[in-house]
């Protein structure tokens, strides 16, 4: 209300004061100004189920999309009569960008809850101590086990890491610590090699074991393939955990009269040590699941085989490979339960490298 | 008072700046072979990708001189055979396009979807709700392909199938949608969508890092004229990480490219271009090498080595490209 | 120094500010009341960080907040036009009344509440992917709203910006051209736009030049004809040159709070609270 005067005050008028009140968030919303939010939801369900039921709209697929459309159309109508067109344009915006959200959550779920279905009936305390070399391929899932597929996979993973430690991390200490003129280049080159396709790094292992040096199916050969796709991953997230230690840590090594390596190896090291972990257990995680680089490399085996240097190997997507590609139940069977293991293993990596990451954090 | 030294009164009366001391260091001898160790170290991934293009090239120089374009060009692919007497014909065309194909279809689906739930991140989640979501996201990159190769096949195809059914009954005049007969199964549609869920993950990390340098000052200039979530969106999110979101779903683009056993378990390899994307034949180069490989001639293995090359080469330029767009995107502002 | 030339000295500063304030004619209230802010309260989770705030805001006169950095001046007026609240801790009591209505009672269109008060902020952030007239219109655009005489609308805000001169011919290029003076006065021309009846201003000087800042100040003196200010000042002698009404913000670790408010000639020449006092003279802050 305004006070028309001719004069002005001396001071602005301090106007009754309310009673000191709690912290309040009054832009929250409140459920009585959610009740049409609410309604309308309820509302389009209502009208979804209806436009089903009475046209050639049917099954899931049929309610999902009319859901969407009359979702759309009844927020738009809400946040349009109520306040405006531009309102009405953020409320559409809003629908579609949380349906967008529901539909990348759905096939994670799908994958976890068939993964449990499927591969579940198979696990047995049988199948951890057993091998497929005596058992026929369409032997009935009580016969036979992964126990050669579990030990091949751990084989070539372990051996893969030997290989992309050092140089990954070597990698990685050159770009943080020597910082050399060809920095960029290595790091251009670091990230060209993560983009390298599995079946790529295969090929040129195949072509460089078998066809040049006249090798055969080994585990190493797998392993040297998987190398490729790891060392990228161990030497980025190592360079990332090694430009996170502070530099007065190094001045401070190099400033007691320490040379550089001693710098590097006691003292930058030792302080990354748990980011260091979390990077090669990415690295395996990334790699423990990788079927194409295998099929090319290690050959198969239905029989242990505790060799890494002759011989054929197998692994557990290699096993699921297999089984897949008889094309019988049983084979199918025994596919899901070798990826509900390949799955257990991959994500007690990715956890332990989770929790890893979050207390270096 | 001592008289000042001579030279201090000259040189308060010059102005000259000093040159600037070249100062050396003699690096003792460890830390020399540390830095040899550490250098060659750092230079083995240039040595292992010039050895991969190197080797790869080598075994498929043959094939390449042979064939010339139409390595890339011809569909044909048919092996020597001494019984028969035929000649060999290497043509990767019907792949390539095949491959471009599922990539494609793999976007179109993929990163509407992704992008979505970047927005929904960083804009619209409540505060308990981002974590879980951004872990579901995580676990999905960590999930390895074979998993979504044998999910595509046995749990998505039955229902993408009846999808491309609807699909085909209402839209079936579009030359893409139409079909010839009743072949659904294992068609670049249904590779296409297993090969949007798995690249969603990378696009969604991508873009979140990307709006999460939205500079402040102008989301709030926005919302100080009064802009809703969405205007303020569309007038500064966007403008601002176009870039960067593109060069995330060129990154996507190469990873679907170079993918082997998903697309290989739901895709059926025909050496031919067809437009019906319903249709059951399709083309992968990833897939073809699988494929090929188990009982290929020598020849035909160098063949198979040139197909390797050439997905090769295309992955990296995608990456390369996408790479320089991001880092572009975020230095300019 | 010793005591005495130290209050010789301030006493000459306090001298000369008010007699800065006092050499301009403030406006009248004749327009009545554009602003209220009554028993504000303001937190962050369970910090508190402004402690029952009331104050008046006269149409037609600028009115300058100033204190120490850090005693929540900028708290404030974020919470005049309602951006507080982005932040996800943040909590508030109190009200702060548009045309004698609360801006923050239930139902309200929070969007239409910052169209109607705008704000100019510290660092000149124009939108780099307009160009000059999409920049000033882009209020307009956000908000969807279609008018006629849209070039008309671009001249006079560019123009009571003190813009006009320097960009007419210029209108298409991008704003990111502009000098940081210039990019600041585009920011003001762009609040002009949506026709707000306060405009609240956050240090709009603090990081330009003495040219610019001039330039500013003289906009915002004319400004003030027809609008509400608020402006958020570190600087005492632009809260002289430019005031009306000055309020002095204080906090002593604990929340912010108004010390004292009154026509900026009184402030500096003779400030009731001691406080205010020993701020104006220059002993601490």
């Amino acid at each position: 209300m305004s006070t028309v005067t001719d004069n002005k005050p001396n001071e602005p008028v301090v106007p009754n004061k309310l009673p000191v009140s709690k912290p309040s968030k009054p832009w929250k919303a409140t459920p009585k100004q959610l009740l049409p939010d609410i309604l309308g939801a309820l509302g389009a369900v209502i009208a979804s189920l209806v436009v089903v039921a009475f046209s050639p709209m049917a099954g899931i697929l049929g309610f999902i999309l009319t859901f969407i459309v009359v979702s759309i159309v009844t927020a738009a109508s809400i946040s349009g009569i109520r306040q405006d067109r531009k309102a009405a344009a953020n409320s559409v915006a809003t629908i579609i960008i949380y349906f967008l959200s529901a539909f990348v959550l759905l096939p994670v779920v799908s994958i976890i809850f068939e993964i449990i279905r499927k591969g579940a009936p198979g696990l047995s305390i049988g199948i951890f101590f057993d091998d497929m070399s005596v058992t026929a391929s369409d032997a009935p899932l009580s016969e036979g086990g992964l126990l050669h597929a579990l030990v091949g996979s751990l084989y070539v993973v372990a051996l893969a890491t030997i290989v992309s430690i050092p140089i990954g991390i070597l990698t990685a200490l050159y770009l943080t610590e020597v910082k050399g003129k060809a920095a960029g280049t290595v790091r251009f080159f670091v990230q060209a090699m993560s983009g390298v396709p599995s079946i790529v790094a295969g090929l040129f292992i195949y072509a460089v074991w078998m066809i040049s040096l006249g090798g055969t199916y080994t585990t190493i050969a797998g392993s040297l393939a998987l190398a490729i796709l790891m060392i990228p991953t161990v030497a980025r997230t190592t360079e990332e955990v090694l430009k996170l230690i502070p530099t007065d840590l190094r001045e401070a090594g190099l400033a007691l009269g320490a040379t550089q390596w001693k710098t590097v190896a006691l003292v930058v090291i030792p302080a990354a040590r748990s980011g260091l972990i979390t990077a090669v257990i990415l690295g395996t995680a990334r790699v423990a699941g990788e079927t194409a680089p295998l099929l090319l490399t290690i050959g198969g085996n239905d029989a242990m085989n505790w060799n890494p240097l002759s011989g054929n190997n197998s692994a557990l997507p290699y096993y699921v490979w297999k089984n897949f590609g008889l094309g019988t139940e049983t084979g199918a069977d025994r596919a899901w339960t070798g990826i509900f293991v390949l799955m257990v293993v991959v994500m007690i990596f990715f956890s332990i490298a989770r929790v890893l990451g979050r207390k270096k954090g | 008072m001592h008289d000042l030294p001579v030279s201090i009164v000259e040189n308060s009366n010059r102005t000259e700046v000093p040159e600037p001391r070249e100062i050396t260091t003699e690096p003792r001898f460890s830390d020399r072979v540390f830095r040899a160790v550490v250098s060659s170290g750092g230079f083995i991934s240039l040595v292992v990708l010039g050895l991969i293009s190197l080797f790869l090239l080598y075994e498929g120089l043959s094939i390449f001189r042979s064939e010339g374009l139409s390595f890339i060009t011809s569909f044909e692919w048919v092996a020597e055979s001494i019984e028969n007497g035929t000649e060999a014909y290497f043509g990767i065309g019907a792949m390539l396009y095949g491959t471009l194909v599922i990539g494609f279809i793999g976007l179109f689906f993929g990163f509407p979807l992704a992008l979505g739930a970047a927005l929904f991140l960083s804009y619209y989640a409540p505060e308990w709700l981002k974590k879980p979501m951004v872990l579901v996201v995580d676990i999905m990159a960590a999930i390895p392909s074979i998993v979504f190769g044998l999910w595509g096949y046995f749990v998505l195809m039955p229902q993408a199938e009846e999808w491309a059914k609807l699909i085909n009954k209402y839209l079936g005049f579009i030359p893409i949608f139409s079909m010839p007969g009743d072949f659904y199964t294992r068609s670049p549609f249904i590779a296409g969508l297993v090969l949007a869920v798995m690249i969603i993950p990378i696009i969604t990390s991508i873009s979140r890092e990307v709006f999460a340098q939205t500079p402040l000052d102008r989301i709030q200039a926005a919302y100080a004229l009064g802009a809703t979530r969405w205007s303020m969106i569309r007038a500064v999110v966007i403008p601002y990480g176009k870039g960067g979101v593109i060069g995330g779903a060129m990154l996507g683009l190469g990873r679907a490219i170079g993918e082997t056993v998903a697309v290989y378990t739901v895709l059926n390899l025909v050496y031919d271009i067809r437009p019906e994307i319903f249709l059951s034949a399709g083309g992968s180069v990833a897939s073809l090498i699988v494929n090929k490989f188990g009982e290929a001639t020598p020849l035909e293995l160098k063949a198979l080595m040139a197909a390797g090359f050439v997905l090769f080469i295309v992955t990296l330029v995608i990456n390369f490209l996408a790479n320089a767009i991001i880092i572009r995107t975020v230095r300019k502002e | 120094m010793n005591n005495e030339g130290e209050n010789e000295m301030s006493e000459t500063k306090t001298n000369s500010l008010a007699s800065i304030a006092s050499a301009r004619t403030p406006g009248t209230t004749a327009m009545g009341v554009g602003l209220e802010a009554r028993s504000v309260h303001a937190w962050f989770g369970q910090k508190h960080v402004l402690s029952d705030i009331s104050l008046d805001f006269y149409a037609g006169t600028v009115t300058a907040l100033i204190g120490p950095s850090g005693c929540g001046k900028s708290t404030f007026i974020r919470i005049l036009n309602r951006m507080h609240e982005f932040i996800p801790t943040a909590a508030m009591a109190g009200e702060v009344l548009l045309d004698g209505k609360d801006v923050y009672r239930a139902g309200v269109d929070v969007t239409k509440i910052r169209l109607g008060i705008g704000m100019v902020f510290q660092k000149p952030n124009p939108f780099p992917s307009m160009t000059i007239k999409e920049n000033v219109l882009s209020g307009l655009k956000l908000a969807q709203v279609k008018i006629n005489n849209a070039d008309e609308l671009l001249e006079d805000c560019l123009v009571r910006a003190g813009l006009w001169s320097e960009v007419k011919d210029r209108l298409d290029q991008y704003g990111g051209t502009l000098s940081g003076g210039q990019q600041q006065r585009l920011c003001i021309a762009r609040s002009l736009a949506v026709k707000p009846q306060v405009l609240l201003m956050d240090e709009p000087c603090s990081a330009l030049d003495p040219g610019s800042t001039l330039r500013i100040e003289e906009t915002i003196r004319d400004l003030s004809k027809t609008m509400t200010i608020v402006i958020v000042t570190h600087n005492m002698q632009q809260a002289a040159r430019v005031s009306d009404y000055t309020g002095f913000f204080l906090s002593d670790g604990g929340p912010g709070e108004l010390v004292e408010a009154a026509p900026t000639s009184h402030i500096f020449s003779n400030p009731k609270d001691k406080r205010t006092e020993d701020y104006v003279t220059g002993r601490f802050g």
